[in-house]
């Protein structure tokens, strides 16, 4: 779909502005807010392109720059520490041979860290896009991500 | 040896949360056609009379809520209902529980707010990443829709209500009422400063009642059933049930809901089962991030909102997050006051600056200065003068997980 399409199912109104802003998101394969989406919701909605800019870049789920086909966040709060959800970074940083916060080479995955997602009593927890992995150990992740390879 | 009591997770489990039938032949919207023949202010006055106390963290009393939302600005044109599922503090996935397998029952408790308080328009705000709850509740919100319980003219009522789906996109602070607020109008997730409370100026400037899932929750189950009904749960100050979430080092992880008023022993050895493995209870972290370090001195404790905030602690989300002996409260209260500072919003100096000072203390406790215990003290202090100036609950948290730690555990602290 593109940007004009995507905008037209929104009724001009600021209080769309996230929703617009996860839909264009969705929609990019790369999962990501290009220059050119945030200045046609920006006119979309008679707003400046600098507030929209403030929106998007406010939100931790909202990126500005090119992400992997699948976006790997990993819970990082409290629980899942306890559970050894440290080590889960390490194993996905050693799989995938990437830091958290950058995109393999081939464009496949981006690996992020992300807040408690609600998944504690079977942490250590992922997502993969939209998808919730539960505990977690290194042959899981190995498994896992074999699999996502595939696709 | 205490059991479950399950009244709003009676049907986890039971039913397919994807069918509106289902949800019906378990008694469901029953709550709201009685809700329907009712006068509005009786609604309000079953569930003060109820008892009912917010679920999300707060517990202030729910029936107090409504009124003061129905009595505000009598010429303003519309009112508004606004869901709290943004629910994010670590260690808590109640909400996550009744909106993946029971969306209608707080989409049915949501109904029978609006209608108490005449809101003709209602947005449930969930956070981005709990895919699964949005998936069933815009299921359950177009189911509903389709069989009148949604819309114009409600069950033939003439009562008008239009229930809007809205998502969060990775904000803790979002969690806070005005701040979801700011962040429905499509705002950045800055705090509003209160008073005005949402009840005065909520969304778009209208009187608001924001309510938890879990609250919402009860109420159909209230009106229902009648107060009477609700009252023979729970204690006397804290009626009816609470679920609570149980992680960490437990056999048994998982969501339990009891009668208010059970003791953290009871939770842990009588529902999940006991220590994981073979060493013993340490701590315990209730409430979340925003929560409050208890050690095995508190486990016959009442877990009540007034029981746990008379001796220091907090109820909170009915988070419970167990620590074995081993384990580092330090690398707990590291993690939560880290959080805390990546989560800072930084629109008020105290908590900019606070949280950054903190997480930077907890390293230097690790890193080596010559006197810790005059560090830690400086922290709480530091937390202090934080929860006395920040504008919204998220610089004013920090001094909950931090002074409680302290407490009981200030030897580890400064070891």
């Amino acid at each position: 779909m593109s940007t004009k399409q995507i905008l037209e199912k929104f009724e001009p109104r600021r209080e769309n502005l996230l929703m617009i802003l996860h839909a264009l998101q969705d929609n990019h394969p790369q999962h990501y807010l290009t220059e050119e989406a945030l200045g046609e919701t920006a006119k979309h909605l008679k707003l400046t392109k600098s507030s929209v800019y403030g929106v998007a870049t406010y939100y931790s789920m909202f990126s500005l720059k090119p992400r992997g086909k699948f976006v790997i966040r990993v819970c990082v709060s409290a629980v899942c520490e306890l559970m050894k959800g440290q080590e889960v970074i390490g194993h996905l940083e050693n799989v995938l041979g990437i830091k958290s916060g950058e995109t393999t080479p081939c464009g496949t995955f981006t690996l992020e860290i992300a807040e408690c997602l609600g998944q504690c009593q079977e942490a250590p927890s992922m997502m993969i896009n939209e998808k919730v992995f539960n505990h977690l150990d290194e042959q899981k992740i190995r498994k896992v991500i074999t699999e996502y390879r595939k696709w | 040896m205490i059991k479950e009591t399950r009244i709003t997770l009676k049907n986890v489990g039971k039913i397919n949360p994807e069918s509106i039938d289902d949800y019906i032949a378990a008694g469901g919207y029953a709550g709201l056609k009685k809700a329907l023949k009712m006068e509005p202010f009786s609604i309000i006055d079953e569930v003060l009379d109820a008892g009912l106390r917010g679920r999300g963290g707060a517990g202030f009393s729910t029936g107090t809520k409504k009124k003061f939302t129905s009595r505000s600005c009598q010429t303003c044109p519309q009112r508004y209902v606004v869901v709290n599922a943004d629910e994010g503090e670590p260690g808590t996935f109640k909400d996550r529980v009744i909106m993946e397998n029971d969306p209608h029952l707080y989409i049915e408790g949501t109904i029978i707010a609006a209608y108490s308080i005449n809101a003709t328009k209602g947005f449930i705000y969930i956070r981005g990443e709990y895919t699964g709850s949005i998936d069933k509740t815009r299921k359950a919100i177009a189911a509903a829709y389709e069989r009148g319980f949604l819309g114009k003219n409600i069950l033939g009522s003439g009562f008008d209500f239009d229930l809007e789906l809205k998502l969060g996109a990775g904000s803790y602070l979002c969690g806070e009422e005005l701040t979801m607020l700011e962040s429905l109008e499509g705002k950045r997730g800055h705090p509003r400063i209160k008073p005005p409370f949402p009840a005065e100026k909520g969304v778009f400037g209208a009187p608001t009642l924001v309510n938890n899932v879990e609250t919402l929750s009860n109420v159909p189950l209230i009106i229902a059933n009648g107060k009477d009904w609700y009252k023979q749960f729970g204690t006397e100050r804290s009626p009816g049930t609470k679920i609570f979430t149980i992680s960490g080092k437990v056999k048994n992880p998982g969501y339990y809901e009891v009668e208010m008023g059970v003791s953290l022993r009871e939770l842990i050895w009588d529902l999940a089962g006991g220590m994981s493995g073979d060493k013993p209870f340490k701590a315990a972290l209730l409430g979340g991030a925003a929560g409050t370090f208890v050690d095995a001195s508190m486990l016959d404790e009442r877990m009540t909102y007034d029981n746990l905030r008379e001796k220091g602690a907090t109820l909170g989300s009915g988070a419970v997050i167990v620590l074995e002996e081993g384990d580092s409260v330090y690398d707990m209260l590291y993690n939560c006051l880290r959080f805390f500072k990546h989560e800072s919003c930084g629109k008020c100096v105290p908590c900019r600056v606070g949280t950054s000072m903190l997480a930077k203390g907890t390293e230097k406790l690790r890193n080596g200065v010559p006197d810790k215990r005059a560090l830690l003290d400086q922290m709480v202090h530091e937390s202090e003068i934080m929860a006395a100036t920040s504008l919204c609950p998220l610089g004013q948290s920090p001094i909950l997980p931090l002074k409680s730690a302290a407490r009981y555990f200030a030897e580890e602290l400064t070891k």
